[in-house]
């Protein structure tokens, strides 16, 4: 019998019991890629010996009785923007291609340490800049529920290949909903913890105020096992929060919790099938013994302006390193100057230029008042919505997108992408922690997502929450059948 | 009408350090300008005596102590640079101080 | 005909600010764990952050802030306690990120000033800011290409600026030498202006004497000795007053100083000038300045130098001495012990001059400094007590410091081995001034009938009588006495 679409917390389990060997298990995984993953697109760099002797080393600790971590044997893959140490790193763009980091990302140095099989990188939208993976200067990544729809993104591959039984999990990053977007969109789970929880040492800056790493699982107890792994105050990230992550736990009780319901989540421009899903399961709560509030976010309308202010100024300085003198790619130039738009003009993509030049934009003398700072200050009006919330409800619940997945090619112009985004961005801009999890599928067979939103540090709240939807209305043993033979 | 001019896409792609063909500066215009419009919604929002959210959590700099770690070796430092000559890299010539 | 300089200066009055880097005296560099010594092989002291690699991140060194504090408060300056780091963004092949991480619209110091020493009397310019900041690397200019060396990148630097209260080269290059010599006090800067420790960029302007308005400034970049900022502010200054004065106008650029041709040439011009985007930077949170850190910066701060110089001269010490005295903590404090042995400080007169001509001038020769002084502070201390105190001769005195510069041995022990010690006795000296007297009594009829010049004879006899160490003064009495004039 398959072992693909065994969970993690099972695979470490087993592993550990002697009941399965890690060798195996990273030897079906690599043939499934094989087989799979021509189609599916998700993943680039794909680990060799190196992952073997991994498996290889676990199987001789436990043969000698010596104790394994909490991911023993369990194959995750690590979006592409994710630095991994001697392992191809691109962060899905060109200027970076064939780029191999002499230094580890504290979150896969983690995962190692857990004895976690890092086996292969997850493909992505350009430095995380897009919603569909479409961006990748590599690849298409298909939806494994339905290959002519997009995955989601940023991290469409990590949540493809998670979904597809490519892997038992994987890292993404979620800087505006690149975690709970693509989970949504793939029928994962996918946690972006708080902001400051999880290291950003080794992980290709995007927006560096809203970047934050977080797990695609297909359970949530496995979003809390390798939350439980990743998270914990790093001394390499100054933003590093230094805080214990609590033990989490996955127990679906939801008596007695205020679930709140921002009605700006819940209005024109929510697709129906996605509002029945959301209807369902807040009824769901309720007959467990939730109260349901009614609340109100009013400057919710004001995220999407101020992230695309934020995110692209911090890109566009983020990405100002990339200049083909000290690693990448250089394009052949007259002169310095010469070398510096030619290396940047051939090495970004569409996406990625438009944001450095909005970014760029913002960032002018004379239009940083009005821009990057005047955005600052509606974050923090946006994170003022959220904190007066937390006095009537304890956790806030909404739809992750307006929609489920859509046809590739779908959203004409740039800005009707990032409309898409609506409902992930508050999270990020106010640091909050965010859960995607799966509640049904849509009537064309496509995952739906519900969105779970914390107050600061309060991952634990979350889970459990996620963990009473998925027990309600999660997706149970329904596969994705997108490709023949996948499930 | 696009509210920005294709002078001024130019002059951010090259402040940007980005060449951009022809019909890219076009694109940009287009699409810019409509970010641009989009962003008006922001100037009408009053946040008189707001603190610019710089950082999501309130923490203070963390403080590192000053002891030398070991340095990449130079091989490893240079690994992925595009061009070098021995210990260096290598650059088309470039007017001195003129950054 | 045309104007002279100087005539032109009667009517224009030169208006000068500075800028002046300042690398730290750390370990490692401000963000990073990689070491600062100078002198490496090339791309040998970095690591990721100082490479700027994807992924990589900043984090702050705490030694960084205790020296910026030092500065911050021997300048008397405002100190932010939540300063910000903000990212300046330009590209060029030494800044691995593409911004340099700097202090923009909230840096930790404002509103300082900066004592100098003008001919003796102390002239006070204020500082507008002193910010912290990174170094960028080095490019080298080779024919066709450049290479670049990252050692120095990253490396922590404190940015001091003066307000435009400069008046004239000689007064730059004295704000240069007073900055250098309070971060060495300090212990700030190593200050190694081989090593480029201290570069400075200068903000020159001229102006109609007692106008408001100032004029057109340029900004000279690349001016790293004491010498090339007062020539190149010099050379700027004329240059400005010859465009006035043939009518020209005077354009808002940076000009490069290159110091062997003596002449500065445009660099770019204010069209050219960089947008450098400023804005906070999301890697690191705001930098807060905790009231402990504070109070044990504040006790262990040395008095400054300037107030030694006012207690120096105040002391009676000659402006030109104390100024000697003060060019370094070590000296300074080797002063002020050798005063402590002297054990009476109405003679640090005698002790300065002691060190400032005799020992700093051996010192030199041998290219010591005081610090490896052959002869510890007591024993000048020593040297000086027998002098005044008359034990000794000055010329003695000078015999006794050569002795024991050379050997280390205490000047009192000399004395008493060598039985040196100086004849004040009255009546011994009256016997040997007789028989000196008597034995050339054709001399003494010589001097008595006018003959001045001879007087000197007698002294020398009575100074061979006794090894040369009859006191003089006495000595002096004693001849004119017995010689009847």
């Amino acid at each position: 019998m398959t072992t693909a679409f065994l969970s993690a917390t099972e695979i470490a389990r087993r592993v550990k019991a002697g009941e399965a060997s890690a060798v195996r298990i990273l030897d079906e995984m690599m043939l499934r890629i094989q087989r799979f993953d021509r189609e599916l697109g998700s993943l680039l760099a794909i680990a060799g010996d190196e992952v073997r002797a991994t498996a290889v080393e676990i199987e001789r600790k436990r043969k000698a009785n010596e104790p394994l971590g909490p991911l023993a044997g369990v194959p995750i893959v690590i979006k592409d923007n994710i630095v991994t140490k001697g392992l191809t790193t691109t962060a899905g763009s060109k200027i970076l291609a064939g780029w191999v980091p002499p230094y580890e990302s504290t979150v896969v140095e983690r995962l190692r340490k857990a004895d976690a099989l890092i086996i292969a990188k997850a493909n992505l939208d350009e430095f995380g800049m897009g919603s569909s993976t479409e961006k990748s200067a590599f690849k298409k990544t298909r939806n494994p529920w339905n290959t002519s729809h997009v995955p989601g993104g940023s991290s469409g591959g990590s949540a493809a290949a998670v979904a597809a039984g490519l892997a038992a999990a994987a890292l993404g990053t979620d800087t505006g909903g690149s975690i709970r977007q693509p989970a949504a969109f793939c029928g994962t789970v996918g946690l972006k913890p708080t902001y400051g929880r999880v290291s950003r040492w080794g992980v290709i800056a995007f927006a560096s105020s809203l970047d934050q790493v977080g797990p695609l699982t297909r359970t949530v107890a496995d979003a809390a096992l390798l939350t439980q792994v990743i998270a914990g105050h790093d001394p390499r990230d100054s933003t590093s929060l230094d805080q214990l992550m609590p033990p989490l736990d996955t127990v679906g009780q939801v008596k007695g919790l205020r679930i709140g319901l921002p009605k700006e989540y819940f209005a024109d421009g929510l697709d129906a099938d996605v509002r029945k899903h959301l209807d369902a399961t807040i009824d769901a709560l309720k007959q467990q013994g939730a109260t349901i509030v009614d609340v109100s976010l009013p400057h919710t309308a004001l995220a999407l302006p101020a992230y695309y202010i934020i995110a692209p100024a911090e890109a566009s300085s983020n990405l100002a390193r990339y200049d083909g003198i000290r690693f990448g790619k250089r394009a052949e130039a007259q002169d310095l100057l010469d070398v510096y738009m030619k290396t940047r003009g051939a090495g970004f993509g569409p996406e990625v230029k438009r944001r450095i030049m909005l970014g760029t934009y913002a960032l002018r003398s004379g239009y940083y008042d009005a821009y990057y700072k005047k955005a600052q200050q509606i974050r923090a009006l946006i994170k003022k919505d959220f904190d007066e919330a937390w006095a009537t409800c304890d956790v806030l619940l909404t739809p992750t997108t307006p929609h489920a997945a859509y046809r590739f090619g779908a959203k004409a112009t740039p800005l009707d992408m990032y409309l898409g985004d609506v409902y992930t961005l508050a999270c990020n801009l106010a640091g909050l922690p965010g859960l995607s999890v799966p509640c049904g599928l849509s009537d064309g067979g496509l995952p739906i997502g519900a969105q779970l939103l914390g107050k600061p540090l309060d991952e634990q709240t979350l889970l459990r929450v996620g963990a009473a939807i998925e027990a309600a209305v999660g997706l149970g043993d329904k596969r994705p059948t997108g490709i023949g033979g996948l499930a | 009408m696009s509210s920005l001019t294709r002078k001024e896409v130019e002059e951010i792609a090259f402040l940007a350090r980005l060449h951009l063909e022809a019909d890219e500066v076009s694109a940009m215009q287009t699409e810019l300008g409509a970010m641009i419009e989009h962003f008006k919604v922001i100037d009408g929002i009053s946040c008189e005596g707001v603190e610019p959210m710089t950082h999501p959590i309130a923490i203070d700099l963390p403080l590192r102590e000053d002891i030398v770690e070991p340095s990449m070796s130079t091989a490893d430092a240079l690994r992925g640079a595009p061009k070098v000559d021995g210990d260096l890299i290598v650059v088309p010539a470039i007017i001195p101080g003129a950054e | 005909m045309s104007k002279t300089i100087a005539q032109l200066l009667e009517e224009y009055e030169p208006v000068i600010g500075l800028e002046v880097h300042v690398q730290l005296a750390t370990h490692t560099k401000i963000f990073s764990g990689s070491a600062t010594q100078f002198g490496s092989p090339p791309n040998s002291l970095v690591d990721p952050v100082v490479m700027g690699m994807p992924g990589t991140l900043p984090v702050f060194n705490k030694a960084v802030i205790e020296l910026a504090l030092r500065l911050g408060i021997a300048t008397g300056s405002q100190i932010r306690t939540k300063s910000r780091f903000a990212r300046k963004h330009y590209f060029y092949p030494d800044q691995p990120k593409g911004y340099q991480i700097s202090q923009y619209d909230e840096p930790l110091l404002e509103h300082g000033h900066l004592d100098l020493l003008l001919g003796g009397a102390v002239k006070r310019v204020n500082l507008t800011r002193i910010h912290l900041e990174e170094d960028a690397g080095k490019n080298t200019h080779v024919g066709a290409v450049s290479h670049v060396d990252l050692n120095r990148a990253g490396a922590p630097l404190c940015e001091v600026v003066s307000e435009p209260e400069i008046t004239s080269a000689e007064e730059a290059a004295e704000f240069m030498r007073s900055l250098h010599r309070l971060v060495r006090w300090l212990g700030v800067s190593e200050a190694d202006m081989e090593k480029g420790h201290l570069r400075c960029d200068a903000n020159v302007s001229v102006k109609k004497r007692g106008a408001k308005e100032l004029g057109v400034r340029t900004e000279l970049k690349n001016i790293n000795s004491f010498r090339f900022v007062q020539n190149a502010v010099d050379h700027e200054i004329a240059r400005q007053l010859r465009l006035i004065e043939s009518g020209e106008r005077i354009q808002r650029e940076t000009r490069l100083w290159d110091a062997e041709a003596g002449q500065s040439y445009t660099m770019r011009t204010k069209e050219e000038a960089n947008d450098y985007r400023y804005f906070p930077d999301p890697d690191l949170p705001a930098l807060v300045i905790q009231g402990d850190l504070m109070a044990s910066v504040v006790r262990s701060m040395p008095e400054l130098p300037i107030a030694r110089f006012t207690r120096y001269t105040t002391a009676g010490i000659s402006p030109d001495d104390a100024r000697t005295l003060i060019g370094e903590r070590a000296l300074a404090d080797y002063f002020e012990a050798a005063v402590t042995a002297v054990g009476d400080n109405t003679k640090a007169r005698a002790v300065g001059n002691w060190i400032v001509n005799e020992l700093l001038g051996r010192l030199n020769a041998d290219g010591k400094d005081i610090s490896s002084s052959p002869m510890p502070a007591a024993h000048i201390g020593a040297l000086v007590k027998l002098v005044e105190a008359g034990t000794i001769s000055g010329k003695i005195g000078k015999e006794i410091f050569d002795e024991s510069y050379k050997t280390g041995e205490d000047p009192a022990a000399l004395v008493e081995k060598k039985g040196v010690t100086q004849i004040s006795d009255e009546a011994q000296l009256w016997e040997i001034v007789d028989r000196v007297v008597t034995a050339n009594a054709k001399q003494a009829a010589e001097f008595a009938s006018g003959k001045d010049g001879l007087f000197g004879f007698f002294v020398g006899q009575v100074m061979k009588q006794t090894q040369g160490r009859a006191n003089p003064v006495i000595t002096t009495e004693l001849l004119h006495k017995r010689l009847g004039r």
